[in-house]
């Protein structure tokens, strides 16, 4: 029993930060948030466009992540578990891609030309 | 057993590459240092994040491949306010909520860890209550959807009849996510209150001693759906 206890103890060693490093993530989401809108709200258009939004899109995921969710500070066993398998998804986009720009030429070929 | 212990916990841990490799090849337990619940949370938002996604490309594939227009959503998402017309202004709207609630949850984890009672629970019910608010506020954008704008999962008057399936699946799911989230969280919120965690009372379905990490895990969740809205938010609505 004793065992157990000392273990369970232990494991929860748990991370305190500073209070000032969320209010500065706080933040930082904030500012992050409406530049994304201002992306929209000035209609910026074209590569432009797409280049922004991916960009705070990424820069809010990566701050929620790194901080909010602690995983700056967990070991790479941990982290490595979870960040890298999402790149499988990249595998898949570019597929669906490829698969859609198809669906899209047969549709306007045969769809649209009345062929 | 005080040896080992102390190598659980820690101070003869290796950091870096060779300590990812040390606990991938130890017994027992890969994740060090980390309560069982957490790295479960963690397989779990893994693996919502590929439902997700699975969502999020279908909807990349029907848009792509439509040859009907598709639905401006900065139109479509657009209130007029006090004689103003304002571009996406609800989904703006609704966005800064999330992030508002995810600062508030990140703040009670961290006075949870410096057992701080009241204040953790007094910021769990805010969050609760920010994120019940985003649910209105999504009921509100789905309701002028349907009665106002006449969008339906099989077509709409404003151009690609994929619209209506896609927006419905995406925000449908994220708002079920959004929605048990503030179920738990005002569940936490009353295991906070009542000071089980502080006496490391076992909790309803377990035996186990629950501490304040059950305020990091929910935290974890949380964050998540503020998370997959980031995406939502670029590619449903800005793209």
């Amino acid at each position: 029993m004793d065992h157990t206890e000392t273990i369970e103890t232990i494991e929860e060693e748990h991370q305190e930060h500073p209070i000032a490093i969320y209010l500065w993530v706080w933040l930082l989401l904030f500012v992050f948030s409406a530049c994304s809108y201002a992306v929209d709200y000035f209609q910026f258009q074209g590569g432009l466009r797409w280049t922004l939004i991916l960009l705070f899109m990424f820069l809010k995921a990566g701050a929620i992540i790194a901080i909010f969710m602690h995983m700056t500070w967990e070991r790479l066993a941990l982290s490595c578990a979870i960040l890298l398998p999402p790149i499988a998804l990249l595998v898949f986009v570019t597929l669906m891609a490829l698969e859609s720009n198809y669906t899209f030429f047969s549709r306007l070929t045969f769809l649209t030309a009345g062929g | 057993m005080t040896n080992e212990a102390a190598t659980v916990a820690g101070d003869s841990l290796e950091p870096g590459v060779k300590g990812l490799v040390a606990d991938w090849s130890s017994d027992q337990r890969a994740f060090k240092k980390v309560p069982w619940g957490k790295s479960m949370m963690w397989i779990f938002l893994l693996s919502d994040t590929f439902i997700f996604s699975c969502f999020l490309i279908s909807y990349m594939t029907v848009r792509m491949s439509t040859t009907v227009p598709w639905p401006n959503s900065s139109e479509v998402f657009a209130l007029t306010i006090a004689g103003h017309h304002i571009p996406l202004i609800l989904i703006a709207i609704m966005t800064f909520i999330l992030i508002s609630s995810s600062g508030t949850m990140a703040m009670a984890v961290m006075f949870g860890y410096r057992k701080k009672r009241i204040a953790t629970g007094v910021l769990l019910l805010a969050t609760a209550l920010l994120g019940a608010s985003f649910v209105g506020m999504q009921a509100f954008e789905w309701t002028k959807l349907i009665v106002e704008e006449g969008v339906r999962p099989w077509g709409n008057p404003m151009g690609a009849p994929q619209f209506g399936a896609a927006f419905f699946m995406i925000t449908g799911f994220h708002g079920l996510h959004v929605s048990i989230g503030v179920l738990f969280l005002f569940i936490t919120a009353a295991k906070v209150f009542r000071g089980t965690l502080d006496e490391r009372r076992p909790g309803l379905f377990t035996g186990r001693r629950g501490g304040y990490e059950v305020v990091e895990i929910m935290g974890l969740y949380w964050h998540f759906v503020d998370l997959v809205w980031v995406f939502i938010f670029a590619f449903f609505y800005l793209w």
